[in-house]
């Protein structure tokens, strides 16, 4: 079943949805990472809870007028008014008054968000038919989706990639330092409301699919899942991207192979599974390996020092030292150095000698500086210049 | 009648031998609350030359800088750039804040950052290519970074990061320099790979306009000289403003003998 939803053989509705969500995921991590790196990732969900009162009052204002009320492109309309009015909310109050941003957010977000849920209430109780439904644009709902619904989607979507790569640049500076971007003549003001804009469009867009509440979820966690993976920003774009709609298409194949699962929440899901899977095994940034790395060079260390000690004829106290050198057989557990050990630690001792040179001559500072107590001196200098070295330290003492 | 026509003249003069200047700040005053840190500061800064701007901490040579560039609005006067407003000559101004206020951990190696100096060239869609990557890592060199090129921008240490930053607005090409205390935190070695940036610059027909605090070193790098505290107290060749007059009134008295003496000091 899930194989046949993940390649679009589970009827016509259910790769409608597929499609329209995996354009909704990439068009999210895309825009989502550039909110996490301006850090306001929760401007968005105020955003996404002031689309309710828009979507109420659309619907009345079809219905009182004589439409379908559930016309989506009109509901979609009435729900992009409000957001704007709730993000020029969140930037008036943050901005004119001494209230921070996150206080105005909270105010904003939970203000808009009643109004629209005595809406929906009001519209409950209105004569005019077909009222009903409304409130899966809380979490989502991709029952019954018609073909000009996932268009709709798939076009705002893409639109919303386009204008992401075009203002990749301006983005990342504002993000990265907005006092050099306004210097290099880029206009603050206008391009956080590109990115609000975009934001807003995402959020839009992504009502009938995920819903309001969870919409956060798909811009936020996408972005931070590709940190983990990169120190660039153009591939945490990509990524956050490809992790967006990779999420969408398990979540929505999921949500389709196995009655009445909602999409949203499975596409959340899955994208988190992502973010958690990346935290622990990305290379370099993901915990195992930080883990790994950090003991990889503590053991090192004690490796070292442990030798250093026996080349000088010193005591080991460290019982993890001492462990080390026996399990690599260099030493007793009474801490006197086998043979192999008395020639290794020879060894360590003339490097940690042509190291203490080297960083006296000023020629080989910049090579010195990579001296992390691991690192053999032969990897980061010439022969000749270590020949130089080991003229100066003179020959090295016999081992007995 | 006769009076006024001097007036004229001498006013036309001034305009003259201002207007291709790279800097030119009238009256200038700015406050924050109601308190003026920069209160009617006029100066002139000479092209091809490099131009310290001294004085103690609080005396408003950073906020001088920044209503300059408009990243503070000041309460009253302006700033002309090559006799035209900042908009109008951003290609041949680069700024160097006296701290990067970023996100260290950002997703940004050196050379990106550095690569951000190539924006306007760049514009939206322009191809980051072969020789604009020659652009980066010459500039990367200039400031002796290039081993780092890879790094991501929080590995690196203050001065460092200071290079770096340096890197960027060498980058840019510009024509005028406005660096706020380029050698805050950097030690000897780099400070005089710094200077000999900045004098290369000069060569090069560059201006230069560097805030520093160091007094013992103001006549050796520095062609000209501002002193303030809020308000301007002496400016033109380090020989006829960097006084101990001067820094007398700046720093209230309350430099040592020894420091305060220019003569002293270049011994
Ligand atoms: N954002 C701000 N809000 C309020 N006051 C400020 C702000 N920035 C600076 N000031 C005040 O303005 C005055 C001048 O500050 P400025 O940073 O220009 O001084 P400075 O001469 O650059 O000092 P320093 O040598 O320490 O860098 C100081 O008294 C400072 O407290
Ligand atoms: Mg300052």
């Amino acid at each position: 079943m899930l194989r046949d939803a993940l390649t679009f053989q589970l009827g016509y509705n259910a790769t409608l949805v597929t499609v329209a969500a995996v354009l909704l995921g990439i068009a999210a991590g895309v825009t989502g990472t550039f909110l996490f790196l301006r850090k306001r990732a929760l401007v968005s969900d105020a955003i996404a809870h002031a689309t309710l009162p828009g979507i109420g009052l659309a619907f009345i204002a079809l219905a009182l007028s004589g439409h379908d009320g559930r016309h989506l492109p009109g509901l979609l309309a009435g729900s992009a008014v409000t957001a704007m009015s709730g993000l020029f909310a969140v930037q008036w109050l943050s901005s004119r008054t001494r209230l921070s941003e996150d206080a105005a957010i909270g105010a904003v977000l939970s203000a808009y968000f009643s109004l629209g849920i005595v809406l929906l209430t009001v519209i409950q109780t209105m004569s005019t038919g077909r009222q009903a439904g409304l409130e899966s644009f809380l979490l989502g709902s991709t029952a019954g989706m018609l073909l000009s619904d996932a268009i709709l989607i798939a076009l705002g979507g893409l639109l919303v990639v386009a204008l992401v790569f075009l203002f990749r640049r301006p983005m990342s500076l504002v993000s990265f330092d907005p006092g050099f971007a306004s210097t290099s003549g880029v206009r603050l003001d206008r391009i956080d409301l590109t990115m609000m804009g975009l934001v807003l469009g995402v959020t839009v867009v992504g009502l009938k699919v995920v819903g309001l509440i969870l919409i956060v979820a798909l811009l936020i966690i996408p972005p931070v899942t590709a940190r983990f993976w990169t120190d660039r920003v153009e591939l945490v774009v990509i990524l956050a991207g490809a992790f967006g709609g990779v999420a969408a298409w398990l979540g929505a194949g999921l949500s389709a192979s196995a009655p009445d699962l909602p999409t949203g929440p499975l596409i959340v899901l899955v994208s988190f599974c992502l973010f958690a899977v990346s935290m622990a095994l990305a290379p370099r940034r993901g915990l195992l390996s930080s883990f790994v790395r950090h003991r990889r060079f503590q053991a090192g260390v004690h490796m070292r020092q442990g030798l250093l000690a026996l080349a000088q004829g010193q005591p080991i106290y460290e019982p993890l030292t001492i462990r080390l050198l026996k399990a690599r057989g260099l030493a007793r557990a009474d801490g006197m150095p086998t043979r192999e050990g008395t020639i290794r630690a020879a060894r360590a001792f003339r490097d940690e000698k042509r190291w203490e040179v080297a960083r006296a001559t000023p020629e080989l500072e910049l090579a010195a500086a990579r001296y992390d107590g691991l690192t053999q001196i032969e990897d980061v200098l010439t022969v000749d210049q270590i020949a130089e070295i080991d003229r100066r330290i003179g020959p090295p003492e016999a081992v007995q | 009648m006769q009076a006024r026509l001097e007036d004229v003249t001498m006013r036309d003069v001034r305009e003259r031998a201002t207007r291709g200047s790279p800097l030119v700040i009238r009256g200038m005053t700015v406050a924050y609350d109601r308190k003026p840190v920069v209160f009617s500061v006029d100066a002139t800064f000479r092209s091809g030359r490099i131009t310290g701007i001294i004085g103690p901490n609080g005396a408003g040579k950073s906020t001088l800088l920044r209503a300059a560039l408009g990243i503070v609005k000041p309460l009253a006067g302006q700033a002309t750039f090559f006799g035209r407003t900042l908009a109008g000559s951003r290609d041949r101004v680069a700024y160097v804040p006296q701290r990067a206020s970023v996100d260290w951990d950002f997703p940004a190696r050196v050379v990106d950052v550095v690569a951000q100096g190539l924006y306007r060239r760049l514009g939206l869609l322009g191809r980051f290519g072969r020789d604009h990557e020659d652009m980066v890592m010459s500039a990367l060199e200039r400031v002796g970074m290039e081993d780092f090129s890879a790094r991501q921008i929080g590995q690196l240490s203050g001065g460092q990061q200071q290079r770096v930053f340096l890197a960027r607005a060498l980058a840019q090409d510009a024509t005028l320099y406005l660096l706020d205390e380029p050698f805050a935190g950097v030690d000897a070695a780099t400070e005089r790979a710094i200077i000999k940036v900045l004098k290369a610059l000069r060569s090069a027909g560059r201006t230069v306009v560097a805030v520093h605090h160091d007094l013992s070193t103001v006549e050796e790098y520095f062609d000209d000289v501002l002193v303030m505290n809020v308000r301007k107290i002496s400016d033109g060749p380090v020989g006829t403003a960097f006084t101990t007059e001067a820094l007398d009134t700046a720093y209230g008295g309350r430099l040592e003998r020894g420091m305060r003496d220019p003569q002293r000091a270049r011994a």
